[in-house]
């Protein structure tokens, strides 16, 4: 077990223990949702309201928090509350983006490596691996450089670095399944292997892949950061939390708000996901819970 | 073991001929001509027509995919759009920063996460167990970058100790000056690293304490100290190992947006740059040095698992891929 999880490379996928025993899991699980929550709320505001347009830089710059501007201005005299309310759209545009479009290629890919044998499956298995190899930030820079950098450049991009890893997971996860008695017994009373892998395999390996689906969620969203950062995210107007925290890092001392704020917002998010994750796993994994 | 290593040699020259082929056709099959970065808004037909004969685009694909991988065994990674250098000299001179980044950083990583992540594990009923674990859980979350900056703040803006960024321009000449400009990195890189590395190795630890053979090696009347050292560590550390391998290749990338922040002279800085230029050559240069560089860890940490690990030297062999 512990070297196919080497393999997966989630060390999350033994995650059971990666929470102190006594914290109970729906502790984890409540604390995750109030914190994506949070953000999410934020988000579904920023659609109809925000205390200022995103474009309006009648504030005086670098304003200290208080009143009009209640968390203070960025260097072009914008409402800071307003770009970090713009911001959670983005990081969550981000991660739901991502997660969809390397969910949905890495599934199909990981259940046709799943069906492949001998000599093709070390095939399919090798090259997952070498685009596996293929980091997914410098693929996404790669996406962003030849085309104007966009959010749909870094979502393309961060979702088909992750299908990789999706595709490798879901072959595991699928040959696994595949090999066990009930499968034959289904085949061998004639069920059809479209029907065998809609009834048999997919509610099998969903469990284990949608927590990781999860976890992906929660790098997506640093990656989008990270992209930002670098100047390669989504452009202006639209506050990206990574291009916000690099507006304000030369002004940390006169504005320290630009600098914390983005950087508390990402962190939490990401953490979020990352315990409704671990909360997830055991509520929706009976045979961990039945181990424990 | 001399057909495994033959076998094993033989995936990675395939991968790294695969990655070039998937890196050239990813640059040839995005939108956008390489050749337009050379020239300037509104050029006629005709100095495109010059521009790409020049860089050799108005060839068939196949054939500058061959002349390509041509030059890449002779370790010719091409001449700079911008500056008309060669990149493979370029790129050697700025790994003079990043490798020594990501080893140091790397070092540093394994050495914390260890104890770290065994105490985690081994007190994890504590409340300082718990607290390592809610740190760690805090580590994974937080992007490199911002960690960066803020310890910016701290050492170099605030008490003034350590440098904000910068290389010295004559490298390792002075060491002391060298490694003072990369102290603020390394633990930035490193503190980010550790953090995922303690979950492994707090995980990799509790299989073990769980494990039946440790509780007949204690049954048997050693004491916990050396069941541990008998039995614990060498089945703990298989699995760290495997991870060690992937750590390192991401610690190698987590360099690369973490040189940006300190505005240090290495890949990441030359590949920020190039990608803002569209210099096809320095990027596809820089990618193609990066994907290798993770193809060989992978290979090495293959190599290391099968030595430490007698089980995957015999039938598992197959089912362990």
């Amino acid at each position: 077990m512990s070297v196919e999880q080497a393999v997966i490379g989630a060390p999350e996928e033994d995650g059971a223990k990666t929470t102190p025993r006594h914290v109970s899991r729906s502790v984890t699980l409540t604390i995750g949702c109030v914190l994506v929550g949070v953000i999410v709320l934020v988000a579904v505001v920023s659609l109809f309201w925000v205390p200022f347009a995103p474009e309006d830089t009648s504030g005086r710059r670098l304003m200290p928090p208080g009143l009009p501007h209640l968390l203070g201005t960025d260097k072009l005299g914008r409402d800071l509350l307003t770009q970090l309310m713009i911001g959670a759209r983005i990081a969550l545009a981000a991660g739901a983006g991502s997660v969809l479009l390397g969910g949905v290629i890495g599934i199909a890919a990981g259940l046709a490596a799943g069906f492949a044998t001998r000599w093709l499956d070390d095939v399919v298995s090798a090259l997952l691996d070498i685009l596996i190899a293929f980091p997914t930030l410098l693929l996404a820079m790669l996406v962003a450089a030849t085309q104007a950098a966009s959010l749909t450049s870094a979502i393309v991009a961060i979702g088909l670095a992750m299908s990789a890893i999706v595709a490798r997971l879901t072959r595991v996860l699928v040959k696994r399944v595949l090999a066990q008695d009930f499968i034959t017994a289904s085949r061998t009373s004639g069920t059809s292997w479209p029907r065998v892998v809609i009834e048999h395999v997919l509610p099998n390996i969903w469990p284990t892949l949608s927590v990781n689906l999860a976890l992906q969620f929660g790098l997506a969203v640093l990656a989008e950061a990270s992209l930002s950062y670098l100047g390669l995210g989504a452009p202006p107007p639209n506050a990206s939390w990574g291009r916000m925290l690099q507006e304000a890092q030369a002004s940390v001392f006169i504005a320290p708000v630009g600098v914390i704020a983005p950087g508390v917002l990402i962190v939490v998010l990401v953490i979020g996901v990352n315990l409704i994750a671990d909360g997830f796993r055991d509520v929706a994994d009976p045979t961990r819970r039945r181990r424990r | 073991m001399t057909a495994y290593l033959l076998r094993r040699t033989a995936f990675l020259v395939v991968s790294l001929l695969l990655a070039a082929a998937v890196l050239f056709l990813l640059l040839r099959l995005l939108p956008g001509d390489p050749a337009n970065s050379l020239l300037s808004v509104g050029a006629t037909p005709d100095q495109i027509e010059a521009a790409r004969h020049q860089i050799g685009t108005d060839r068939p694909l196949p054939e500058q995919f061959v002349s390509w991988l041509g030059q890449l065994a002779t370790f010719d990674l091409g001449e700079s759009f911008v500056s008309t250098l060669p990149v493979g000299p370029e790129i050697a001179a700025r790994l003079v920063v990043t490798v020594p980044l990501t080893l140091l950083s790397f070092v540093l990583a394994v050495v914390v996460a260890v104890p770290v992540g065994f105490v985690a594990a081994h007190k994890a009923n504590t409340w300082y167990g718990s607290i390592l674990s809610g740190v760690s859980q805090l580590g994974i979350a937080v992007p490199v970058f911002w960690v960066g900056m803020l310890l910016i703040t701290v050492f170099s803006l605030s008490l003034r100790v350590l440098p904000a960024g910068g290389f010295p321009q004559d490298d390792w000449a002075d060491p002391v000056k060298a490694l003072t400009s990369l102290t603020l990195p390394v633990v930035t890189v490193a503190l980010v690293m550790s953090a995922s590395l303690i979950r492994y190795v707090r995980s990799a630890t509790l299989d073990v304490l769980g494990s039946d053979y440790l509780r007949t090696s204690r049954a048997l009347g050693s004491s916990f100290a050396r069941a541990m050292w008998r039995h614990g560590l060498r089945n703990a550390v298989v699995p760290v190992i495997s991870i060690l391998g992937i750590e390192l290749a991401s610690t190698f990338l987590g360099a690369v947006v973490v040189e940006s922040v300190f505005a240090l002279p290495g890949l990441g800085g030359m590949l920020v740059k190039g990608l803002a230029q569209h210099d096809y050559p320095v990027i596809q240069g820089i990618l193609f040095v990066s994907t290798l560089v993770v193809l060989v860890i992978g290979f090495v940490a293959d190599l290391v698992q099968r030595l430490i690990d007698p089980r995957l030297r015999h039938s598992l062999a197959r089912n362990a891929r």
